[in-house]
């Protein structure tokens, strides 16, 4: 699936590894209870690790200096959790990497994603990045702080949305 | 953006400016864009429903509800003739106040939604989150800013949290939804332990507010008195406090069955120990600079609330007493709907919107105008939607009360019975909703009917009855003094009786007595009941002190008892 990233659509180097396959050089996304194999990985390449949304994200403390990519998963848009597993990643452990969110999720939820600090998302081969860009322009002001920090607009809580 | 902060001119209403104008008209252009992709197919149905509910776009039994928020029960008298308006051009005249202080309209069409919600944003009003898996609208006491008793304004607060928790970018997907109540008062009138979330304000020892938060209260199908999670709590963590609790509800609350995804499911599950120990250690480990309230903050949003320009009327409660005097059915309008207000010579009114025979809480478009007419010359154009269903003027002069009453006996606004057996509360029932099983208004009619003689309510005195069509609650039955639940029997409508249930301090749920009769025997079952309390109550005692006392065993025998 390619990546919607930074507002442009962008194609995705990553292997999703299953269960029960060997670890493959290159860039490699892995189920969390690979972590540890993965981490005493010989080969070349990047590591990533998916998440499931009953899965705690303290787990990767001690692994998330060594992995470049989070990826959280939605089994349908209506189930919130990985919201706040991005934003505990960002602002209780300090993630900088990248945090990807792949599943079933919607246009009409992209700010949120980024506010609370996703930056790829894995999107079905042929999206219209103007339904996207539309969503992500749409709202140009918050009324809550984020892990962002963007910058305050008047008083209170208010926020100015980047476009 | 432009961004122009101006002197607020509505009393007790959050002023607008250009830049949260500009963001309801960005919400509705939003919206529009969502019916569209709806109609193309882009959307499926599924997916659209969740971004019309926090729209609030009901699909009832016969037609589109829209429920619009109105922010802490507070409506100036412009925006209630908006809502008149809206009534009468989009729907069949009137409108129906709820118990979350917002208003609902029964008949909508889908197509005209965005063109309404573009009405009301003009007005500065919208239907964001009165609906979907999300915080709701947050409620506060119908007396804020005027009561007596109050240690502070609840507004400043609940415009904050309303702010806060608009579009929240994390907690718009929770387990499902999440209900905020917040009063300045130790009297609780918001029925604070019956939310998902209730806030108790106190002033704190620096001169700033401190709360008392209780978590994990609700009704619906499973009736749970909140619990205290934290006695002093100090302001400026407000927020991040809130942050801590929806944080742990959103990753753990459960999903997979949606009548056990409730907060107050979570608090029982994990035990209230373990529970708040998961809020604290989330507390202690979050940016709480990024959250705090600071004073500068909680004074900002504090000066865009206009206060009343009150009179010098020392005289006005000798005028009250001395027309009082001659005229008995004003002077128990006067003693049933009026309440202590801070300043003197000042007066809250409840004004009931619960005639004989009525449906309670349905106001027609012309009765809006006059609210709002009557709010223009008697307070301050201000007026306040309550929990249980009724209007609020909350600033009026004593020697104006006469004039005040006078009008709105002859427009059926003048029923003196706030508080009493007539002041019911009643869900739209099956004769709206798709998830009733019997209809809750022809029952609140007759029983409105049954007890409308006024020296005879008098006679009752304080007591709460609450109707819901089903066990979703939403008429508040567990928490009426009596409350009546609309079942399924067989195939036909029928209601159980539940006693006991209360809302304030003293939070108590009502226990079913026995099992369910025809909406006929309901009626006459609790003038049965009503009737065991006149005689078996000792001096002073209001029904549900007798209640307490003698237990349910009296009540039931008296509700089955046959002639």
């Amino acid at each position: 699936m390619p990546l919607l990233e930074n507002g442009q659509i962008v194609e995705d180097g990553w292997t999703l590894v299953q269960d029960d396959q060997s670890l493959p050089d290159g860039d490699i996304l892995l189920p969390l209870s690979r972590l540890s194999e993965g981490l005493g990985r010989n080969g070349q390449g990047r590591l990533g690790v998916v998440l499931k949304p009953d899965e705690r994200v303290e787990s990767l403390k001690d692994a998330l200096p060594r992995l470049d990519v989070v990826c959280l998963t939605f089994p349908i848009f209506r189930d919130g959790r990985a919201f706040t597993q991005a934003r505990s990643l960002r602002e209780h452990l300090h993630f900088k990497g990248n945090i990807r969110v792949s599943g079933h999720f919607l246009p009409d939820q992209y700010e949120f994603l980024l506010r609370c600090g996703v930056n790829q998302l894995a999107v079905p081969e042929g999206t219209d990045l103007g339904v996207w860009q539309k969503a992500h322009e749409r709202i140009t002001i918050a009324y809550q702080p984020s892990v962002l920090n963007e910058q305050p607009e008047g008083f209170a809580f208010r926020r100015y949305l980047s476009s | 953006m432009p961004h122009s902060p101006q002197h607020p001119t509505d009393v007790g209403r959050y002023a607008y400016d250009a830049v949260d104008r500009t963001f309801l008209k960005q919400r509705v252009e939003q919206f529009r864009d969502q019916v569209e992709r709806r109609i193309s197919g882009a959307l499926s149905e599924d997916e659209f429903k969740p971004l019309r509910l926090m729209n609030g776009l009901y699909l009832q039994l016969h037609a589109y509800m829209l429920r619009v928020a109105i922010p802490y029960g507070i409506l100036s008298s412009a925006q209630m003739r908006t809502l008149a308006h809206i009534a009468r051009k989009y729907d069949r005249d009137y409108g129906h106040f709820t118990t979350r202080q917002n208003i609902q309209f029964n008949w909508i069409k889908l197509e005209d939604t965005p063109d309404i919600l573009n009405i009301l944003a003009d007005a500065e009003m919208h239907a964001i989150q009165t609906s979907g898996n999300c915080i709701r609208n947050v409620t506060s006491d119908q007396f804020a800013g005027a009561a007596q008793d109050e240690v502070l304004d609840p507004r400043v607060h609940a415009e904050i949290l309303r702010q806060w928790s608009t579009l929240h970018p994390e907690f718009t997907f929770l387990p499902r939804k999440f209900k905020i109540a917040i009063s300045g008062s130790a009297q609780d009138r918001v029925a604070a332990r019956f939310h998902d979330i209730g806030l108790l304000a106190r002033q704190g020892d620096n001169g700033r507010a401190v709360f008392e938060v209780y978590v994990g209260g609700g009704l619906g199908r499973t009736p749970v008195i909140g619990v205290k999670l934290r006695d002093d709590l100090p302001e400026e963590d407000l927020i991040a406090y809130l942050e801590s609790v929806l944080r742990v509800y959103n990753a753990y609350g459960r999903r997979d069955n949606m009548y056990k995804a409730r907060i107050k499911i979570l608090v029982q599950a994990l035990g209230v120990e373990e529970f708040r120990q998961q809020v604290n250690a989330e507390f202690m480990a979050m940016d709480r600079a990024r959250y705090r309230l600071a004073p500068a903050v909680v004074e900002a949003i504090r000066a865009r609330f206009a206060s009343p320009a009150f009179e010098d009327v020392a005289a006005a409660p000798a005028v009250l007493a001395d027309q009082k005097q001659g005229n008995p059915a004003f002077a128990a309008w006067v003693n049933a709907n009026t309440h202590p207000h801070q300043r003197e010579g000042y007066c809250s009114v409840t004004v009931s919107c619960k005639p004989a025979g009525g449906i309670p809480g349905d106001v027609t478009s012309a009765q809006m105008d006059l609210l709002a007419d009557l709010a223009d010359q008697y307070s301050f154009g201000e007026l306040r939607i309550t929990h249980l269903q009724n209007v609020v003027l909350g600033h009026v002069r004593q020697d104006s009360l006469l004039a005040l009453w006078q009008v709105l006996s002859a427009n059926g606004l003048g029923t003196a019975n706030i508080g009493m057996i007539t002041d019911i509360i009643a869900c739209p029932g099956l004769d709206y909703c798709a998830l009733a099983n019997a209809r809750s208004i022809p029952i609140a009619q007759k029983l409105s009917q049954r007890f409308a003689n006024a020296t005879l309510q008098q006679e009752i005195g304080a007591l709460r009855l609450n109707i819901s069509g089903c066990i979703n609650a939403c008429g508040h039955h567990h928490a009426g003094h009596i409350g009546i639940l609309g079942v399924d029997k067989r195939g036909e409508e029928a209601f159980q009786i539940t006693l006991g249930g209360n809302a304030g301090e003293d939070a108590s749920i009502g226990q079913i007595i026995g099992s369910a009769m025809s909406e006929d025997e309901t009626v006459d079952a609790i003038a049965r009941i009503v009737d065991t309390y006149l005689v078996r109550r000792e001096p002073g005692e209001r029904f549900i002190e007798t209640c307490r006392r003698l237990g349910a065993a009296p009540f039931k025998d008296a509700a089955y008892a046959t002639a």
